[in-house]
């Protein structure tokens, strides 16, 4: 019997090639095309009022220079508003090239293509843009004041303005024996993907067709935009994503300005062109995420039960929003975490700044989200002396109650109903991982050794695998091939691995001989992309649903050559053998030569399936009613809604009674995403988000001056971090099923970094004794915090 | 210092990379990166900041490693440079790389080239390290996918290999008998 693949550790197919230089990313492709540079805006907020190019014409390599007014046509009108909500009352998108006004540094303004990026460089620095510079709104402070607007279509600078509730929050709020109040910040970061964006362009003028290969995260999205914009049928565009460098969210946005723009100027030069995007440009050019101000007021009863919860928040989405208000609207929803409070009503603001927009980062709103619930638990715990376990405990919805709908409504438009979950057991495996109830003596311990050490709790659900739908496409070839594509793109996750496993066991196939291919479009046309914990899920019961089409077809020929029927035969290491007897099979390549009537033999296995090969009924068509040449099954898998994965992590913090540096003693992760496919992947998976989320906890953070200027533009000054910042981490699994999908499984890709800021919150606010209550903390700011809560006057204060 | 309009100066630079001989002619501001992947096609080395911190473009320059984005093409001459290409093949992966494979050390694969140098360096001269130095080791290089807990046991791993296979050092290609094979 062939070992069942899926839930085994498997060694990654994609591994070898990628460890002896044999990726292929981006800029690996085309050697010989032109470079393209760009001009970027340096002011946040300005008028173009000219922009002079003539002292770049003589640069030796030059191939050309546009402006916003030599973009033709939908090339030069606003890139598209790709997810539209009847909230979002004021969407700005950008241009591919700034018409007038620019509204963050680094936003495009000018393009230059030449032999190679040196010289497209030498260009762009000759170039002269004269400016007239308007007031930047830089910080949410600032935006929510709207003294100066960043677009005047958009008063206040509010782009939306959205309310849920659930049941009547003022009445239980005003009914609740007590009620607190949290006033919480929590800063931007990115994505920071160590290969940047990049774009290359080919265009085949004897069959007007333009191949395309970019960077991204939707292959399918990028190919229906660019087609649009360049007025191309989607025939004749193709668009592969090669091996991607990691993407956490950035790379789902599109298309970017330099996927329109290095097509375009490819076709209009007749010779292929790329970008590849340098560090700083993805600083400045790409997307941030996180930065919110909340508001959390919660009314609960004397045993801690969450009574009445009423959050507003203040989400920062920078100049633009093409993405539109994914990102608030998921805070606002996945906030309530393993939690059932009486009543809530989430209240948010999106506003523009100056600066570079605002799209989903790994976790995609839930770390402030989780931030906002989980620093209440922890107020609320101290609020009544409780222990912070226990406070969360009495609130979680229990699994006797799934699925549960919490009457709001989710990022994909649909009910936010989580289908699984055992918030119980995870919390107790939690416990007894970080060894919760001996940390008082261990704290006091430490205590009497003169050192802080502090524990901290976070917890979280997320919704994974959100539709509409994802497609698996598997055709078998006669020497036993088995080729699997679907249309979603990998940037890391092992696809090649996991979709192998799925396809290996639904066919009974060795997974050395099923070779899985991604986010091509020549390959699979219909797809929607990466994102939100969703290709395991998607992908992964699409072709395992593709898989059993193919399994079923290849019984039904193979039954009519072995003259069985097709429920006495089973496929076993790629043969098709009648059960009980597996002397009596076939190779499912000949099911594959039997499955497409020939009249030419190409090779030796096709002489079997040509016109006199014999066995013919000549009263029966060769593809007989019903069925199509070929060895091949399609299907494709749409749920009703998101399926819901949790998790629960704990961390044990030092900080330095002096210097109040802060250190990670240890970090434990119990997680949730029902049956593992490759639990050393998924594992993975949550090690790089956790490593994630403490860069988010304690170092990134995107730091603008009051003009608008993002002063740590470079891995120099943005604090990413090493090996060094990143703990050990202990981790613990449960698996509970998804009622919704065939596999049963859920999304694990954003998990790891969902909770972290808050855990580290949490644990940083035990070792010290006072609330924090703004994210990410560098010693610098713990030091402050110290000094202000020795001091009698400030103690007395809200601490923010 | 030439004009905008004046072509710059080029310079013949012969280097042995992976035990080939290469020669090419490029600008004096040729970074050593660019050169190995756009002039040779040695793609293997990636880039990913350009400014010396990330580590992802880390090659071996006599055996110790080094920013390739931090070095031009000319300031490579005479010396014997190593990439991830000249550490093993697929077929014939050397110690680190089956490590990293065996390890689930790599995630999406674009940082992997440079830590897999700058591995093989550090087990040349510390073979049998403790996991704590093996964390101190790969301090130098970013990942942002793995939250380096299976690159530190990659490193455990490739030590086991190493000295299981009492491998000093990956197997070298005759320079002068490969010479011929560089492209124009």
């Amino acid at each position: 019997m062939t070992t069942r693949q899926f839930g085994q550790p498997i060694k990654r197919k994609e591994d070898p090639r990628l460890v002896t230089g044999g990726g292929r990313f981006l800029d690996d492709l085309g050697h010989t095309a032109y470079a393209a540079a760009f001009v970027r805006s340096p002011h946040a907020h300005a008028r173009i009022l000219d922009i002079d190019v003539t002292g770049a014409l003589d640069v030796p390599g030059l191939i050309g220079i546009w402006t916003h007014e030599d973009l033709p046509g939908k090339v030069g009108e606003p890139l598209p508003l790709l997810i539209p909500h009847p909230s979002l009352t004021a969407p700005v998108t950008g241009y591919c090239l700034a018409p007038d006004e620019v509204n963050h540094v680094g936003e495009a303004v000018v393009m230059v293509v030449a032999v190679d990026r040196y010289a497209a460089e030498d260009a762009c620095g000759l170039v002269r843009v004269d400016y007239d510079v308007l007031p930047p709104v830089v910080g949410l402070e600032n935006a929510r004041a709207a003294t100066d607007l960043v677009h005047d279509s958009a008063p206040g600078n509010v782009a939306a303005h959205l309310v849920q509730e659930v049941g009547d929050v003022d009445i239980a709020m005003a009914a609740a024996p007590n009620r607190l109040t949290l006033d919480l910040q929590i800063e931007r970061s990115m994505c920071s993907p160590m290969e940047g964006k990049g774009v290359y362009a080919v265009w085949d003028a004897d069959d007007e067709h333009l191949r395309l290969w970019s960077s991204t995260q939707t292959t399918t999205g990028v190919r229906a935009a660019v087609a649009a914009k360049l007025d191309l049928p989607l025939a004749k565009v193709d668009c592969i994503a090669p091996d991607v460098g990691g993407g956490f969210g950035v790379k789902i946005v599109h298309p970017w300005p330099e996927e329109v723009l290095v097509p375009w100027t490819a076709r209009l030069l007749g010779h292929d062109v790329k970008w590849t995007e340098d560090r700083r440009e993805h600083f400045v050019s790409s997307a941030h995420e996180r930065g919110q101000l909340q508001q959390v007021e919660v009314g609960f009863d004397d045993d801690g039960h969450v009574l009445a919860l009423d959050v507003r928040l203040w989400h920062d989405n920078g100049a633009y929003t093409p993405y539109g208000i994914i990102v608030p609207i998921i805070t606002s929803t996945q906030l309530l975490g393993p939690y059932k409070p009486g009543s809530y009503r989430c209240e948010f603001w999106s506003l523009y700044t100056n600066t570079v927009l605002v799209t989903p980062y790994r976790g995609a709103g839930r770390p402030q989200g989780v931030y906002a619930m989980e620093r209440t638990m922890d107020a609320i715990a101290a609020e009544l002396g409780l222990d912070r376990a226990e406070v969360r405990s009495r609130n979680f919805i229990l699994p006797e109650e799934m699925p549960y709908d919490h009457g709001l409504l989710f990022q994909d438009g649909r009910p936010l109903k989580y289908d699984s979950g055992d918030f119980p057991a995870s919390l107790a495996k939690l416990k007894a991982l970080v060894g919760w109830d001996e940390f008082a003596a261990y704290k006091e311990q430490a205590a009497s050794e003169g050192r802080r050490v502090g524990l901290g709790i976070g917890c979280y659900v997320e919704g994974t695998g959100v539709g509409p739908y994802e497609g698996g496409h598997i055709v078998i070839e006669t020497s036993g091939r088995v080729n699997v594509a679907t249309g979603l793109t990998t940037q890391g996750q092992g696809h090649q691995t996991v979709f192998a496993q799925i396809v290996a066991d639904e066919l009974g196939v060795p997974i050395e001989n099923v070779f899985v291919t991604t986010g091509d479009t020549r390959r699979m046309g219909y797809a929607v992309g990466t994102f939100a914990s969703r290709a395991a899920v998607m992908s992964g019961n699409a072709i395992a649903l593709a898989a059993r089409q193919v399994k079923a077809k290849a019984l039904r020929i193979a039954a009519e050559a072995l003259e069985v029927s097709p429920e006495d035969l089973e496929i076993v290491g790629g043969m098709v053998r009648v059960k009980g007897a597996p002397g009596t099979s076939m190779a499912l390549g000949t099911v594959a030569v039997m499955s497409n009537p020939l009249r030419y033999a190409f090779d030796e296995a096709a002489r079997a399936a040509t016109q006199f090969a014999g066995g013919n009924d000549p009263d029966k068509p060769p593809v007989a009613a019903g069925e199509e040449p070929g060895l091949e099954g399609k299907d494709f898998y749409s749920p009703t809604q998101a399926t819901f994965a949790n998790g629960m992590h704990a961390a044990i913090v030092e900080t330095d009674p002096v210097t109040a540096e802060i250190r990670i003693l240890r970090y434990c992760v119990v997680h949730d995403c029902g049956p593992m496919i490759n639990p050393m992947i998924v594992e993975g998976q949550v090690h790089g988000g956790v490593a994630q989320g403490v860069g988010g906890a304690l170092y990134e953070r995107m730091v603008y001056d009051e003009s608008g200027q993002l002063l740590n533009a470079s891995f120099m000054d943005f604090l990413m971090p090493y090996a060094s910042e990143v703990p050990f981490i202990e981790t613990d699994h449960l698996e509970t099923p998804s009622p919704l999908n065939p596999l049963g499984i859920k999304g694990a890709g954003e998990a790891g970094c969902i909770p972290v800021s808050a855990v580290i919150a949490s644990a940083i606010e035990d070792a010290e004794g006072f609330p924090i209550r703004s994210m990410p903390i560098s010693p610098t700011e713990l030091w402050e915090l110290r000094q202000r809560h020795t001091e009698p006057v400030a103690a007395q204060g809200e601490p923010s | 210092m030439t004009g905008p309009d004046v072509p710059e100066p080029l310079h013949e630079v012969t280097v042995s990379v992976n035990g080939v001989r290469h020669t090419a002619t490029v600008p004096a501001r040729r970074l050593l990166s660019d050169f190995l992947r756009h002039d040779l096609a040695l793609t293997g080395t990636h880039v990913g900041c350009e400014h010396g911190v990330c580590g992802a473009c880390t090659i071996l320059v006599d055996g110790a490693p080094m920013r390739s984005c931090l070095m031009f093409a000319v300031q490579a001459r005479a010396h014997e440079l190593t990439t991830v290409e000249g550490l093993g093949t697929i077929d014939a992966m050397g110690p680190v790389q089956q490590a990293f494979s065996e390890c689930h050390g790599l995630q999406c694969g674009f940082c992997t080239p440079g830590f897999i140098t700058t591995i093989t360096a550090y087990l040349e001269e510390n073979p049998d390290p403790t996991a704590e130095e093996a964390r101190d080791a790969i301090s130098g290089n970013l990942c942002r996918c793995t939250g380096y807990q299976n690159i530190v046991k990659s490193v455990l791993r490739a030590a086991e290999i190493r000295a299981s296979a009492d491998l000093g050092a990956p197997p070298l290609i005759d320079a002068d008998a490969r010479a011929g094979e560089a492209p124009p």
